[in-house]
């Protein structure tokens, strides 16, 4: 071969498997990593896989903190007013975690269905509601509806 | 009636942004000298204004001016004056304006500078950086105006800065964060200059790598101000959280990065002209994206301002008409530029082409990792976030890739280098950096990671002094007066690849010698975190200006001996009822003793967080170092000459 084109497939060799080695180490690390946000009715219906990572989060239901006199163990429930799901998490919580306030968990779901958290997300501003949980209360908010007004009155 | 003098001022300032994007260029077009020379009074005039503006809205906030909505927002008459005057940036509208300032600064600093280059150029690249103002002043004045009033029944008081931004932090942060993102909009405009002139030579890189490198020094200083401020007022102890708006300034440092380097190309050897052109247009498009992801609040993030569609839409529009101008003007014109000098696969050229390329990916996976939930969400696959462990599998061996060949490139010589070259330094920096990290790792018992990433640290140190030393010693001078011949450049490139090393150091150990204990503790107990004993000697009420806190009371002891008191506070603000931590630090060359109160359990005992932090500062350390070296590369002797028009 000419050694002109030799270096240039030379180089054009060391692109491509360089690229090849980046996009599956990023395929790789996507497939790892990538957190589905489940609602608390989705929980409820099953439609969250367990012992996988994924997200859930709501409304932090009124009364249900429930705390280990012991250690740092702490246990609440989130709802988004159709169902409620027991969340349980072994740590400090954010300031902003509050009773009736908007919050997000990372963690996986037991068998038991409780949501074991690993990460306990509340927001920097108490006005601030994170996305997720605003269009998990919209649609239940809107499942809920549909079906009331379904249901013909019988008397 | 000061705010509505600010409001005018900002429209004046609109109009001669106006004027400006287009009066020189119509003068280019139809070869009017006196229309081309209208750039620098109108960039003048329009700076002015937007200063005029800023001041107002100041003094609005230092007189607690509560007829003014966004001041009412983001103020309180408790608030001490520093943080009522910083409270100017800490909502949306306020810190568009110091953006626009920002901008305007940049514009005048150009003008005052367009002496260094020819006659048509200055007033074109100050054309271009009329449009960025306008669309930016517009963007202000129609969807985010500081200076709307609530009349006639103003509040009483103001609603309170948020405490997370009553801080030091706030006070420096955005303004230096800005000065770099919103510095790359010179480098894109010289490049937009380039394709409407034609005159895309190696003198064009030479006006603009000083610009590119100050305002790389600003980002990273911002960059590195973020990272610290976030370690010590969250709370929690972390340094970086790959969360969508860090990585929102991250993308624009990794193409400026890489723009820095092959603005050196272009300018000794004329080659990768379009490449770099292309390039700058990207570095200031990813720094409107990151505006754009900032301020829609289409991404979850701590940094989101409250969400407003009609923001979100506008910006949009503004990225997509720039973004999409440029890349239209370069796809007309860039074939125009094709290099023709051909270089070898040993050569400096080729060393520079492997870091872009690097930076380049790197900049990709950061885009790909951060819009994911975006296109998730676009498609109706769900709403996801990308973890963090997504972020750390996938930069950080591409980064230590980078890193190593970061240490050979500067041996080489341009076109071509002889393999000689490298063979010793090389051979002897891999022997000496294997054996010591190897040696390190045996003593403190680190993993295999700790042991590679030491290396390649210890690479980047040995091969860098043997690069001077070489440079040095060769010719028949002393060493001293060699030493003082090499350029600024070369100093600023050493000092900002040590600092690359001094960070990563300062990563390596702090993910994986650190100590991190949540304890429940109450006053009287003792906890013992990596060969520290801590005392929770008491907890006491206090009262500050505007909050009320639980101080808490620590002593840190090593070998029975007294270290450092640490007062960790957990505040309630007493506007907003909003609770903020305040964690103490004992600060250290190798290690931070770090305390925060978490929550108040039953009874005294609070959940305790105590960190042992090996190394922390060196992370930012580098950063500063990277930052001086940004400095010392824009201040070379090089670019203060005066251009010949006929260069």
């Amino acid at each position: 071969m000419h050694p002109v084109r030799k270096k240039r497939l030379f180089v054009i060799m060391i692109i491509l498997v360089l690229l090849g080695s980046v996009v599956s180490l990023i395929m790789y690390a996507l497939q790892q990593n990538i957190n589905l946000f489940y609602s608390p009715s989705q929980i409820v219906t099953g439609e969250a896989p367990y012992n996988a990572n994924i997200r859930a989060g709501g409304m932090v239901v009124e009364g249900s903190v429930a705390r280990d006199p012991e250690t740092l163990a702490v246990s609440f429930e989130v709802t988004d007013f159709r169902h409620k799901v027991k969340i349980e998490f072994n740590g400090i919580l954010p300031d902003l975690f509050r009773e009736g306030q908007g919050i997000v968990a990372q963690g996986k779901l037991n068998s038991n269905g409780v949501f074991v958290a690993t990460q306990v997300l509340a927001k920097h501003d108490e006005k601030y509601m994170p996305p997720e949980v605003t269009e998990a209360l919209e649609n239940a908010q809107n499942t809920s509806l549909n079906n009331t007004s379904n249901i013909q009155p019988t008397y | 009636m000061l705010p509505e003098i600010g409001q005018f001022s900002l429209i004046l300032s609109l109009f001669f942004a106006l004027s400006l994007a287009f009066v020189p260029l119509i003068g280019y077009w139809t070869g009017n000298r006196l229309l081309l020379e209208t750039a620098r009074p109108l960039t003048f005039i329009m700076s002015f204004l937007v200063l005029v503006s800023f001041v107002i809205l100041g003094w609005s906030f230092a007189v607690d001016d509560f007829s003014v909505l966004y001041v009412s927002q983001n103020s309180n008459s408790q608030l001490p004056i520093w943080y009522k005057l910083s409270a100017l940036w800490g909502g949306h509208e306020g810190s568009l304006l110091l953006w626009v300032l920002i901008l305007v600064g940049w514009c005048s600093a150009v003008a005052l500078k367009i002496k260094t280059l020819p006659k048509d150029i200055g007033p074109i690249v100050l054309s271009i950086l009329g449009m960025v103002s306008l669309g930016f002043l517009a963007f202000l004045l129609f969807t985010s105006s500081p200076f709307v009033r609530l009349l006639p029944n103003a509040p009483a008081d103001g609603g309170d800065l948020n405490p997370l931004l009553q801080d030091i932090g706030l006070i420096v942060h955005p303004p230096l964060l800005y000065m770099g993102y919103v510095g790359f909009s010179v480098a894109f405009a010289f490049a937009v200059a380039a394709l409407i002139t034609g005159s895309l030579n190696s003198s064009w890189a030479r006006w603009a790598r000083p610009w590119t490198a100050a305002s790389w020094a600003f980002l990273t200083l911002g960059i590195t101000l973020g990272s610290w401020w976030a370690y010590y007022e969250l709370g929690w102890g972390g340094w970086w959280f790959w969360d969508p708006v860090e990585n929102a300034s991250f993308m624009p440092w990794l193409a400026g990065t890489a723009l820095l380097h092959s603005l050196a190309v272009t300018e000794k050897r004329g080659v990768f002209k379009s490449w770099t052109v292309l390039l700058a247009i990207f570095t200031f498009s990813l720094s409107l994206l990151g505006t754009f992801l900032v301020r829609s609040g289409v991404l979850t993030s701590v940094h989101s301002f409250a969400a407003d569609p009609t923001r979100g839409v506008f910006i949009l529009t503004l990225l997509l008409i720039l973004v999409g101008g440029s890349l239209l003007l370069y796809a007309v014109r860039a074939a125009q530029v094709r290099s023709s000098v051909s270089f070898g696969v040993t050569g400096r050229e080729a060393w520079l082409l492997l870091n872009n390329i690097l930076l380049t990916v790197l900049t990709l996976t950061v885009l790909l990792g951060t819009l994911y939930p975006l296109i998730f969400d676009a498609l109706d696959l769900g709403k996801i976030s990308v973890g963090a462990p997504y972020f750390n599998t996938v930069f950080t061996p591409i980064a230590l890739l980078l890193i190593v060949f970061m240490a050979v490139g500067p041996l080489s010589k341009w076109h071509n280098t002889k393999p000689s070259v490298f063979l010793w330094p090389c051979l002897v920096s891999a022997v000496l950096s294997i054996l010591i990290s190897g040696v390190i790792t045996f003593i403190y018992e680190f993993n295999l990671i700790a042991w590679l990433s030491l290396s390649v640290a210890l690479w980047v140190v040995c091969l860098s002094f043997g690069d001077w030393f070489i440079k040095v010693s060769a010719g028949t001078k002393g060493i001293i007066p060699r030493a003082r011949q090499l350029p600024r450049n070369y100093y600023g490139m050493l000092l900002a690849h040590l600092g690359i090393v001094v960070t990563l150091v300062g990563i390596v150990l702090v993910s994986l010698n650190s100590s991190e204990s949540l304890l429940r503790l109450s006053p009287g107990d003792q906890a013992s975190v990596a060969g520290y004993e801590f005392r929770f000697d008491a907890l006491e009420q206090v009262k500050g200006p505007n909050y009320v806190a639980d101080k808490g009371h620590f002593t840190a002891y090593k070998n029975g001996l007294p270290v450092a008191e640490l007062h960790p506070e957990k505040r309630l603000f007493t506007t907003r009822q909003q609770v903020m931590t305040e964690a103490a630090l004992d600060a250290g060359f190798t290690r931070d003793l770090y305390i925060s109160l978490g929550e108040k359990l039953d009874g005294s005992a609070w959940g305790v967080r105590i960190y042992v932090k090996s190394f922390v500062r060196w992370i930012w350390l580098g950063g500063l170092m990277m930052m001086a070296g940004g400095l010392l590369a824009a201040l070379d002797k090089r670019y203060k000459r005066r251009v010949n028009d006929h260069a």
